[in-house]
């Protein structure tokens, strides 16, 4: 038996008031192999991946346990003669990498500062160019003169990836390293990490919050949940037959772009380092408790199996998951149109140097029917909702209502017409007023658009708040004060309470955890069952798309590329684009399996 | 006022204390002071004795009862200016970073030109030509600052002019005043109010620094600054008559800042602050 690259026992970190972040954290990795960190935020995830490196935030410690790579121990020592093994044993690749490279480092310093922090010198350029080589980036003397701002985002990645290979660490530590990536530049971004961790036989340790991704690449799979590892097991065991419930709550709230499901969300939120509750931490939420044992003990990580373990005292008793777990059908009626967008054209920049954003784009969306439009950053589908709203100026083109033209912009549209139409942005940090209390927010547009006497309209915001299932408490709460996903449904009440016919959902889950995105897509579906709503759902997320629309459209670069049936057109694309995009979409894998890049690319 | 006050750094309230004193002494000082403010009690620029415990000045007057009487001008011609100015500011700065119009570059450019002229070299010319009263040169000390309170306003409008709430805001059809007044404004206080201690700290100079070249209060008119120009060419015969009013407004322009930092903190982080707390 192969030594282990990365041994953890015991390790706890706290904040300096001797709050817990991280505890009784157990880990083994060999050469070659990948494990997967699934968290929610809050969860104590990404303070682990740093502890790795013997390393912790300011106001934060390692109080006890250790951190070995490949012997070396980075949890004793002084600062020192860690950071001497950082980058040279062990290295780190942040999640965001246009804010973790130096925008005024050019690629080749990037990189040979590396080298340079480690007294590698000699022949440095040639060592740079192996790692940019490394990860299929051209090693050329114009590509390392170049700023992080002259590359594209998964350039940028490479380069950090790079830079942590460079001096032939044995263990990278990958802190969501593709979120923020449109899904084609991530399949291509795990194939690179796929490749190197077998050509190079480095351990990896992959963080991220998306359960998909991390079952396509990982050979196991740990989850934690309030700074605990709740699960560990091999990928396949651990996706087919979860022993924690929290892990098949998880599971059940991923949406499966190919095999369309009703995802289920969990109860509750989930708790922040400060309210852990005492005994097992998930309790609160889980429909299968024993009290009062859970409630006062810390379950013990339990062995099950030779590499699957969990922390739960009623694991026997985990159900399986309903994999085939059938979708709510939905109907439309069928009559008028109660959007049509025809031919629109919109964009930026001055009249000499227009640049347009969304071209020519016609569809419609019939009464209480939900279009899904889906695309990457920048292919205009974020322009073309603010055109429906009102909030951006139209080139060419109309936006009917109910077959009546509206006016490009919204201060020049009849009141009706605002309030049919509302719209729910992506960020709910964004679009609320931190000044307002939510129960103001909510009922405003009830006094502006319907003109509701302010004694109604409060009234009217409170029927809202249990509509969207938050607790009547909130109303005198600021926004600060709410967690994101309660953000997001004051977000979804406000829409509501102008009474809406359509309510245009710009990326309204892609901030949220997946746990929360399910709650959110569930609460939207019972919405439209209720009210019979229409829906325009902007997402990137093609299994967001599958549990929710009825029909999709696809933009690329403004123009549409493919509209239909979600089903006809996730299961037999017509359109190369689509096709690459249903390619490299992640899904929830029982065995580690990329999308092949010939697909995606 | 919770709002503004809520929670207050050690630093915040010994300044705090300190602006309360000094804001105390000006506004009561001349109930208190024990000599009219231009009575001559003794010999020009003595040092301190039992009757004057600052001694007098270059023509033999109490300090203590002129420094008591001169806080007034300062404070209140500053303050007056200040308020103003921030009146003037706000209402180009909103108008400039909301309009979207022309009106934004034509504001900001007509800002620009009233800021490349030297302040006292405006405020001088302008005492110049107006004659000089309390009035010119309130409002002269506003005009200077007026455009440097517009550039930041405008700043922070711009910013949060493109935020998600502001938007939806916009496509509710709520008409300009009320989108600037209910989204805008709470928004930016805080950047604007980091400020306020600045702006004011350099109202005091401004009108010290016309006051001490003799182009705005008058003599026999008592005034921390005009007493610190009076009786400059005594410093060595008698230090207090310059260091104690010296030490007024140098403590109280201190304090204004640590108040306004810290007002500033807790309308930028307040929310965010309650969230941890609790």
């Amino acid at each position: 038996m192969t030594k282990p690259v990365l041994l953890v026992r015991a390790l706890r970190v706290e904040l300096d008031s001797g709050l817990p972040i991280v505890e009784d954290l157990d880990l083994d990795l060999r050469g070659g192999e990948v494990v997967g960190i699934v968290g929610e935020s809050g969860s104590g995830k990404t303070t682990m991946a740093l502890a790795l490196l013997g390393f912790t935030r300011r106001g934060v410690a390692i109080r006890s346990g250790t951190v070995e790579v490949e012997g070396s121990a980075l949890t004793e020592g002084g600062e020192r003669s860690v950071r001497s093994l950082r980058g040279r044993l062990v290295s780190y690749v942040a999640q965001d990498p246009g804010a973790a490279l130096n925008p005024s480092l050019r690629v080749g310093d990037l990189v040979g500062d590396m080298l340079r922090a480690h007294d590698a010198g000699g022949k440095a350029e040639g060592k740079v160019m192996a790692a940019l080589r490394g990860v299929n980036l051209p090693a050329e003397q114009e590509f390392l003169r170049r700023f992080p701002h002259q590359l594209s985002g998964g350039q940028q990645q490479r380069v950090a990836i790079a830079t942590a290979l460079v001096c032939g660490a044995k263990l990278v530590v990958l802190d969501e390293p593709t979120t923020g990536l449109d899904v084609v530049t991530q399949a291509r971004i795990l194939n690179e990490i796929q490749r190197l961790r077998s050509e190079q036989n480095v351990a990896i340790v992959y963080v991220s919050h998306d359960l998909a991704v991390v079952s396509s690449i990982a050979d196991r799979v740990a989850v934690m949940y309030a700074g605990r590892i709740v699960e560990e097991g091999p990928t396949a065991e651990l996706v087919a037959r979860p022993r924690h419930p929290y892990t098949r709550g998880l599971l059940s709230s991923v949406p499966d772009p190919v095999r369309p499901r009703r995802i289920q969300s969990i109860p509750g939120v989930s708790v922040g380092v400060g309210d852990r509750p005492p005994g097992c931490a998930f309790a609160p939420r889980c429909l299968q408790r024993t009290e009062p044992r859970a409630l006062m003990e810390a379950p013990p990580f339990e062995q099950i199996d030779t590499h699957h373990r969990v922390r739960c005292f009623e694991w026997h008793r985990t159900p399986s998951l309903e994999w085939e777990a059938p979708l709510i059908t939905k109907s439309s009626a069928p009559g008028v149109d109660l959007l049509e967008v025809d031919s629109l054209t919109a964009g930026y920049g001055s009249r000499l140097a227009p640049l347009e954003a969304v071209r020519n784009v016609s569809f419609s969306v019939a009464p209480g029917e939900c279009l899904a439009i889906v695309g990457e950053s920048g292919s205009g589908k974020s322009t073309l909702a603010r055109c429906i709203v009102g909030l951006h100026p139209q080139r060419a083109g109309r936006v009917l209502l109910e077959g009546a033209v509206l006016a490009p912009g919204a201060a020049r549209r009849t009141r009706e017409a605002r309030r049919r139409i509302q719209i729910v942005f992506q960020n709910p940090n964004e679009s609320l007023n931190p000044r307002h209390r939510v129960g103001n927010a909510i009922a405003r547009p009830a006094s502006i658009l319907r003109k509701l006497s302010a004694q109604d309209a409060d009234e009217e915001a409170a029927r809202l708040l249990g509509m969207v299932r938050l607790s009547l408490g909130l109303r005198d709460r600021f926004p600060g004060e709410l967690s994101g996903g309660e953000r997001q449904r004051v977000a979804i009440a406000r829409a509501l309470s102008a009474k809406p016919d359509l309510i245009i959902c710009d990326e309204i889950t892609s901030a949220l955890d997946v746990s929360v995105q399910a709650a959110v897509l569930e609460l939207l579906s019972e919405l439209r069952a209720e009210l019979g709503l229409a829906l325009v759902f902007i997402t990137h997320d093609l299994g967001v798309v599958a549990s929710i629309a009825d029909r999709m459209l696809v933009l690329e670069s403004g123009a549409i590329r493919e509209q239909g049936g979600v089903a006809a057109v996730l299961s037999d694309p017509q359109d190369d684009y689509t096709r690459r995009l249903v390619a490299a979409a992640p899904r929830l894998m029982t065995s580690p399996a990329l999308p092949h890049l010939s697909e995606v690319e | 006022m919770r709002r503004f006050f809520g929670n207050l750094t050690p630093s915040a309230w010994i300044g705090f204390v300190i602006l309360v004193a000094i804001v105390a002494v000006a506004v009561f000082g001349p109930l208190l002071a024990p000599h009219p403010l231009d009575e001559p009690i003794g010999v020009p620029l003595t040092r301190p004795t039992e009757g004057a415990p600052f001694g007098t000045d270059f023509l033999g007057r109490d300090v203590l009862s002129r420094t008591l009487w001169g806080g007034r001008s300062v404070l209140g011609l500053a303050g007056i200016a200040t308020v103003l100015a921030y009146a003037g500011g706000m209402a180009v700065g909103l108008a400039a970073g909301y309009s979207r119009s022309l009106l934004d570059p034509l504001l900001m450019r007509v800002s620009d030109v009233m800021l490349s002229f030297p302040a006292l070299l405006f405020l001088l010319v302008l005492v110049t030509g107006a004659g000089s009263s309390k009035t010119v040169l309130v409002i002269g000390v506003a005009l200077v600052q007026m455009p440097l309170v517009a550039r930041i306003v405008r700043a922070a409008t711009l910013e949060q002019s493109v935020r998600g709430f502001v938007e939806a805001a916009v496509a509710r059809g709520e008409r300009a005043t009320a989108v600037v007044r209910r989204e805008i404004v709470p928004n930016i206080l805080g950047s604007v109010t980091a400020d306020i201690g600045l702006r004011f700290t350099y109202s005091i100079i401004l009108v010290a620094s016309v006051n001490f070249l003799g182009l705005g209060l008058q003599p026999p008119d008592a005034d921390w600054a005009l007493i610190i120009s009076e009786n400059r060419a005594g410093l060595t015969l008698n230090p207090y008559v310059i260091l104690v009013p010296a030490a007024l407004i140098a403590m109280f322009t201190i304090s204004v800042n640590v108040v306004g930092d810290a007002v500033a903190r807790n309308l930028g982080i307040s929310t965010a602050r309650r969230r941890l707390v609790r």
